[in-house]
């Protein structure tokens, strides 16, 4: 009965200054909505992140060169190396697909673009990446043992390249060598972080050829016959490579598993979505301010009105709760309309990355709205009940 | 029959050391039940500071202060704040009406701070603004209220919880003669219906409708005239 009547007073308080109470709930609606928001972002990177991944079949190995340790040298890794992984030692491999990247800037008329990924490979990479050709053809064995100038490119480079044209059997000008288009791949989408059809694939001798040079590869993919012979490739794999670089003690080179790429790339997402989280309740923290600020000054406003309460008999609990109810409203109403726009807003693509909501979050910085409102109300409303009625009623 | 008001060797020292201002220097004073006190005084003399404290709205800094037989002295604030509700109507020079409230929630207001039921808390508000002849004023808020009938609100808020004594200050030092009028004429039916009324003033219009007068210098009594 009593705490209905307090809440009343309460909310003719806000009432009465409507423009005060919108930009207060103002701040608490933009605070709520971006953590919403921005942790949807980053789910929403990571399960791209791990859909690219798993794109990538649960069969395949990754070997990259590392470091040596200090006093020995590392030996780079070499095609002649891909090449010993297939053979009568190693029954669990499939295929190993030398791998080259480099940097290029690929030229069409007057329009340029910067290639996000330019990969030499050989054929088998395009089966263990799962990439489809949408236009044209793939590269052939032939193409690589005669180091024909072709290349496949994904989708963002035939878009920025030949917008409106079919790209298949044009020339372009990749760091200034002409190559020939021989095929697109279909879209595979952005995997967040970056923008998986930004690529072009050339035959591995091409590359070499052109742009890298005959240094070591950045890679070797792997394809074990099996999800199930994984293990036994990788064994397989180590022992040759051993002995091919003469390793003691620390290797040369890493072999990542399919789960072990997921698990790094997901230490990363993760790492971005902590990071936009903070900057978000960031943003939560200056609204629960901004809500401390109105209410010491709706307090000061009202020290005479405080006064009058207090004469006619209203006690310290009273005028609390009422100036805390006040707060508290202010912040669930910002955070039931802060829920309201995260949740929209999730639903539209946001620099690439379609947001994917976390229940718990929406359900989270809710809660947490409300905390603010009693956390950052309370100091103002226990200054008000603290007030003496005669200083109180003296203020003018 | 016991004393409403009983006050002993009462003191209110504001500041401390050189600067200290004594309002009160023990005061004494006795009120019986049924009594209309005027308290009459240079400004200045602490008769203010007197009504306050006998209003609970203020604290001594010495001195005894029996209400209603109750002692004050030993209260903490959430006691003082029952007392204000139950036992004590006060009426400002100022009116103090809560700002862009209606009359009638400005009178229903200390029975919300009782515990009083809605309805019975809306019949209690209307009777007493029936007696306070505003009626046909209830959904006014104080800006669309005249100075007269503002205090006349006040008025009915001090008495709507049928206080043992109802205080004013200077209840009509802010009213033209019209308004005073009315506004003394309700306080003397109070009074009338055994209601104990203290009211400070500077009039001695005001004062002749006093039992008796009490002036006050310096912090203490210095006659009493009946």
């Amino acid at each position: 009965m009593r705490i209905f009547e307090i809440a009343a007073f309460a909310v003719r308080g806000l009432t009465a200054n409507k423009m005060r109470s919108g930009l207060t709930t103002l701040g608490i609606l933009i605070g709520v909505a971006s953590v919403i928001l921005l942790i949807a972002v980053g789910n929403g990177a990571s399960s791209a992140v791990q859909q690219s991944i798993a794109g990538l079949g649960t069969n395949i190995l990754t070997i990259s060169p590392q470091r040596a340790q200090p006093g020995t040298t590392a030996k780079p890794l070499t095609t002649a190396d891909a090449a010993a992984l297939v053979g009568q030692d190693s029954p669990a491999v499939k295929y190993a697909s030398p791998v080259v990247s480099a940097q290029a800037t690929a030229g069409y008329g007057d329009t340029t673009h910067d290639i996000g990924q330019f990969i030499g490979s050989d054929p088998r990479y395009f089966d263990t990446t799962n990439s489809a050709v949408a236009q044209g053809n793939l590269f052939s064995d032939n193409d690589v043992q005669q180091a024909r100038k072709v290349v496949v490119i994904g989708a963002t480079v035939a878009a920025q390249l030949f917008p409106g044209l079919d790209p298949v059997g044009k020339s372009v000008l990749v760091n200034n060598i002409p190559f020939t288009v021989v095929g697109v791949l279909a879209a595979k989408g952005s995997s967040g972080l970056q923008d998986a059809d930004d690529l072009a694939v050339a035959p591995l001798t091409t590359t070499q050829n052109a742009l890298t040079g005959y240094g070591g590869l950045t890679q070797i993919v792997v394809q074990a016959r099996s999800a199930d012979a994984l293990p036994d490739a990788q064994a397989q794999v180590t022992t040759i490579l051993n002995g091919r670089h003469k390793t003691t003690g620390t290797a040369d080179y890493r072999i990542l598993s399919q789960d072990q790429l997921l698990t790094a790339r997901t230490a990363t997402t993760e790492t971005f979505t902590v990071l936009l989280a903070s900057v978000a309740a960031i943003s939560l923290l200056v609204g629960g301010i901004g809500i401390t600020n109105i209410m010491l000054v709706t307090v000061t406003e009202r020290i005479r009105e405080i006064g009058i309460r207090k004469a006619v008999g209203a006690p310290r609990s009273s005028i609390l709760g009422q100036f805390l109810i006040e707060a508290t409203l202010l912040s669930l109403f910002g955070g039931a309309l802060g829920v309201a726009a995260g949740v929209v807003g999730s639903r539209f693509t946001i620099a690439g990355i379609q947001p994917v909501l976390v229940p718990s979050s929406v359900l989270l910085a809710f809660a947490v709205s409300a905390l603010i409102g009693l956390f950052f109300g309370s100091y103002p409303a226990s200054r008000a009940a603290k007030l003496r009625p005669i200083e109180a009623l003296r203020h003018e | 029959m016991s004393p409403v008001i009983e006050v002993r060797d009462l003191r209110k020292t504001y500041g401390s050391g050189d600067t200290a201002v004594h309002a009160l220097r023990g005061l004494d004073l006795t009120v019986q039940k049924g009594e209309y006190i005027a308290i009459m005084g240079a400004s200045g003399s602490g008769k203010s500071t007197l009504l306050n404290i006998l209003g609970c709205l203020d604290v001594p800094s010495g001195g005894e202060y029996l209400l209603d037989g109750i002692d004050t002295g030993e209260f903490d604030e959430e006691q003082l704040s029952l007392l204000r509700n139950r036992k004590i109507g006060f009426v400002f020079q100022s009116f103090n009406l809560v700002p862009r409230t209606t009359a009638l929630a400005n009178v229903e207001l200390p029975l919300v701070y009782a515990g009083v039921r809605r309805a019975q808390r809306r019949e209690r508000a209307l009777a007493a603004l029936d007696l306070v002849g505003l009626r046909d004023r209830t959904h006014h808020r104080p800006n669309e209220l005249s100075g007269g009938q503002q205090q006349r609100v006040a008025i009915a808020r001090a008495l709507v919880t049928s206080p043992a004594i109802v205080l004013a200050d200077e209840p009509t030092g802010n009213l033209d003669t019209d308004s005073s009028r009315e506004v003394l004429g309700i306080l003397d039916r109070l009074n009338a219906t055994g209601r104990t009324v203290v009211l400070i003033t500077h009039e001695d219009e005001v004062a002749a409708h006093a039992m008796r007068t009490v002036r006050v210098v310096d912090g203490r009594v210095a006659g009493v005239l009946v």
